[in-house]
């Protein structure tokens, strides 16, 4: 089972180290782990996707928590939030596929970013179960390369938070 | 060890193998003709497979009243310290701190932010890279003590804070310095000890560069301490160095490393540095716990016909043996304490079931098996404590109080959690405890006591629990006892006959051999006037007893009794037990300790006949200095009871003397 967490960490050199070193001691699972800057220059944001039961769930929020460098913790398990994931995709396209595939590139509202005689290569932005269902989709047509940035995440409007809190 | 058969003509492993096959067929792969080592449980079946292929002067002086502008040195201080957060002394410390620094380089902020943490004692060993600190400890009021290696230094820091509960301080140079100090680190992160520990780095602008006595310290120390720094400034220093020490003694204290490059040490400042701490993720969860969780734990415990408390190295750690004793008292509620919280309830309380435990006694471990409802305080259900998880106080509901969120529920589902420190919550809890009619439960404990009591045969060869015994009989229970790690250790958890906290000084977590030498020194710097005795076997002592100089040089006058076995006892013991007596790498030649410590300046004695056991140790005791007493003792004791890795609590192999 995959949880999203968001943790708040200082933004200081040494402490991605911190974080992803205890994940490899205490042998946790991860999907993803993203690292970006925050509204505030001191801080950055880490979302990170784990793969694990509700008790693997709270021993890696405990233990994100504990790390010096950590300032708050979420995870998103029984809370609205919304999921980002960004893909590049470079997909074999001769002339003769191109015209389909820019149709299901529509249809997914992503966009096209270069195209060279026999590829194209393609952005979308979306929660994680769209982008793989695009990508079943183009893999017939042979992927020549692949980037995700792995899934930001934050939380719906104050009234849902105030919900949760009850 | 030599392997004679060469498996030269095997290639790839074939399907039944196990690993250790697999591992060995690679080894002859390579031609792997001699291999060096050390044996332990981890390697067991390695090596049993390899059985089959082969066949004075003392700083005392110096240490006179910290006379650095009077704020500095009367600040938050002091060794009675509790470990709950202390925000508020902090920023107390800062104003008067800062008053002063600005033209001063880093070393000079070095030391004086060590006074201002009240250090009186530091243990370590110089080098190039922490050469400005030392020049700068010429002048200065705290005791540095040159120990023989850095490892050494790291375990007698350790012990420093076990004994007194200040934190330890540790310093050491850049690259192998810094390396030699990781076991220590991780010795007392698995126990949660409070140290700081400060290495020399390179240049800062050589970081990186592999250069001379390079070592990226901070990578390799990360999985080891609570936190570690590296230092990128000297304004940054003084901040760090109180971050440091914040970090070690609060919440669930450990040890924290802070690399400095030492171009910081040499730079001035040229302004005020800002010295308040910067943490703001850090919230240790010290003080209070929740009022409804603790009257809940109550009532539970009211209602429970079957109690017992469990209780682990946390109560040591908060000081809180006084409120726990109130409460078992008070309740009529049986104690059983883990290797770490020895000390926390007096042995010799008829409430009293001493160790649990794969050594533990009989009765305790039966006491937790029946119980219905577990009080775990300070503890963190450590394999070695519980044994087969799944078949662990199958009865019980569990209560676990503790200071960090993260043990709770780690190994065992927890029924009601109190997140806290233990001092504060038994002594919240005290006034609910009540004390209804239990003499079934401790009529059931006394006839388990009665069955299995802890026994050796005294007779033939010296009894290593015999010697223990009489050790306690004669210093009246009372002198700090630190060990190393082996039959001997636990030994001395069954026999010794605890009574205070911070008595044991013992590697519980890691386990590391070579830990009982320098500990015992540690103590014995912390606690000046005390007898301290290493309990030790003969290959732990081996492994640090250069340290012995170390008390001699500054003369501490600990004590050293070596249990010789001539065996890495405890291992050969599993192999007696599990491997068909294959004694495969555990026999154990032993030097003449007694020449060895006359030449280090210590006294010393061999004994190896029982009538010999009692004046021995009293002459020991009553040496004035260090002191090394080689016991012969019998080869292949065993300690029991034991239960089998892997089996129920209740599974034990006891003493044939039962
Ligand atoms: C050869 C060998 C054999 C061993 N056999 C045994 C054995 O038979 N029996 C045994 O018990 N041990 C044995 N040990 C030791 C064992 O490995 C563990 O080290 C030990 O059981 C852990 O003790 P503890 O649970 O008290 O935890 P500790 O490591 O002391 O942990 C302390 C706990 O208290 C919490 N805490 C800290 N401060 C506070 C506070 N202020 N308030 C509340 N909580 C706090 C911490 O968060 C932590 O959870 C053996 C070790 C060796 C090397
Ligand atoms: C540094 C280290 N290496 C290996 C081990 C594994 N080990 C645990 S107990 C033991 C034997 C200890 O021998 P000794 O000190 O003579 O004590 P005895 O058991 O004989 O009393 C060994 C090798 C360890 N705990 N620490
Ligand atoms: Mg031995």
């Amino acid at each position: 089972m995959k949880h999203v967490i968001s943790a708040i960490v200082q933004n200081e050199p040494g402490v991605l180290a911190h974080v992803a070193g205890m994940f490899a001691a205490r042998g946790y699972n991860i999907d993803s782990l993203v690292v970006g800057r925050t509204e505030d220059e001191n801080l950055s944001r880490m979302t990170i996707v784990v793969v694990g039961d509700d008790r693997i769930l709270e021993q890696v929020r405990k233990q994100l928590e504990k790390l010096i460098t950590t300032v708050r913790v979420r995870d998103f398990k029984d809370i609205d939030y919304v999921e980002r994931d960004l893909l590049l995709l470079r997909v074999h396209a001769p002339a003769d596929k191109r015209p389909e595939i820019v149709a299901l590139v529509d249809l997914f509202r992503g966009r096209i970013v270069d195209v060279s005689k026999s590829s194209v290569m393609i952005e979308m932005a979306g929660p994680e179960a769209k982008l793989e269902a695009f990508i079943d989709l183009v893999k017939p047509y042979g992927i020549r390369e692949l980037a995700r940035t792995g899934v930001i995440a934050m939380q719906r409007g104050k009234t849902n938070s105030e919900k949760d809190e009850k | 060890m030599r392997r004679t058969r060469k498996q030269s003509n095997i290639r790839a492993p074939q399907a039944g193998w196990d690993g250790t096959d697999v591992l060995l067929a690679c080894l002859a792969e390579e031609n792997v003709e001699v291999m060096f080592g050390f044996p332990g449980a981890a390697i067991l079946p390695v090596l049993d497979r390899l059985w089959f292929h082969a066949e004075g002067i003392t700083n005392q002086t110096r240490r006179k009243r910290l006379a650095f502008s009077g704020a500095l040195s009367t600040c938050y201080a002091n060794s009675t310290e509790r470990i709950c957060g202390r925000n508020d002394i902090m920023s107390k410390t800062k104003t008067d701190a800062a008053a002063s620094l600005a033209g001063t380089n880093g070393a000079q902020v070095f030391h004086r932010m060590l006074q201002a943490e009240g250090v009186e004692t530091m243990f370590g060993f110089p080098g190039g890279a922490v050469l400005p600190i030392f020049d700068e400890l010429f002048e200065s009021p705290i005791q540095f003590v040159l120990t023989r290696h850095e490892q050494g230094a790291t375990h007698m820091a350790d012990a420093y804070a076990r004994s007194t509960g200040k934190v330890g301080v540790v310093i050491a140079t850049s690259g192998p310095g810094a390396t030699n100090i990781v076991t220590g680190l991780a010795t007392a992160n698995m126990d949660s000890i409070p140290m700081v520990a400060f290495t020399g780095q390179v240049k800062s602008t050589l970081i990186g560069n592999d250069a001379f006595q390079e070592a990226d310290v901070t990578g390799v120390t990360r999985p080891v301490t609570k936190h570690n720094f590296l230092v990128r400034d000297v304004k940054d220093l003084g901040r760090i160095v109180r971050e440091a020490f914040h970090i070690a003694r609060t919440g669930r204290p450990g040890p924290v490393l802070v690399d400095i490059p030492v171009d910081c040490t040499v730079a001035k400042l040229d302004s005020e540095p800002d010295l308040e701490p910067n943490l703001p993720g850090y919230k240790p969860r010290g003080g209070i716990g929740n009022e409804r969780q603790i009257r809940i734990a109550a009532d539970m415990i009211n209602a429970a016909r079957r109690p017992v408390l469990y209780v682990g190295g946390g109560v040591i750690l908060s000081g809180a043996a006084e409120e726990l004793t109130a409460v078992a008292r008070k309740g009529k509620l049986p104690v059983t304490t883990t290797l770490l919280g020895l000390g926390a309830f007096d042995e010799s309380d008829p409430l009293s079931l001493k160790m649990l435990g794969m050594h533990g006694t009989a009765y305790a471990n039966h006491a937790v098996q029946q119980c219905d409802c577990l009080v775990s305080v300070g503890a963190r259900f450590d394999d070695r404590v519980t044994g087969d998880l799944s078949k662990f106080a199958p009865n019980a509901k569990i209560i676990h109080i503790d200071i960090d969120p993260s043990s709770i529920s780690k190994n065992v589902e927890v029924d009601v959690p109190v997140v806290g420190d233990a001092k504060a919550i038994l002594a919240q809890m005290l006034p609910m405890i009540e004390c209804p009619d239990r003499s079934a439960w401790l009529a059931q404990i006394d006839e388990w006591k009665k069955k299995f009591p802890l026994t050796y045969k005294a007779d033939g060869d010296i009894r290593p629990q015999e010697v223990i015994e009489k050790l306690g009989e004669l210093t009246k229970h009372d002198a700090i006892v630190a060990t190393g790690v082996g039959q001997h250790q636990m030994w001395a958890a069954q026999f010794y006959g605890w009574k205070k906290p911070r008595q044991i000084i013992t590697s519980g977590g890691l386990g590391t051999m070579g830990f009982g030498c320098p500990a015992a020194i540690g103590a014995q710097f912390g606690n000046p006037g005390k007898l301290v005795v290493d309990i030790d076997g003969d290959g732990s002592f081996t492994m640090t007893m250069v340290e012995v100089i170390t008390a001699v040089q500054y003369n501490q006058p600990a004590k050293f009794i070596v249990l010789d076995n001539e065996y890495l006892g405890m291992v050969r013991q599993w192999q007696e037990l599990f491997y068909g007596k294959r004694y495969s790498a555990t026999p154990h030649a032993c030097p003449e300790f007694t020449e060895i410590a006359k030449g280090f300046g210590a006294g010393a004695a061999k004994i190896t006949d029982r009538r010999q056991v009692a004046d021995a140790l009293n002459e020991m005791i009553r040496y004035d200095g260090p002191f090394v007493l080689h016991v012969c003792v019998a080869r292949e004791e065993n300690v029991f009871p034991m239960v089998a890795a892997g089996k129920a609590l209740d599974d034990m192999i006891h003493s044939q003397l039962i």
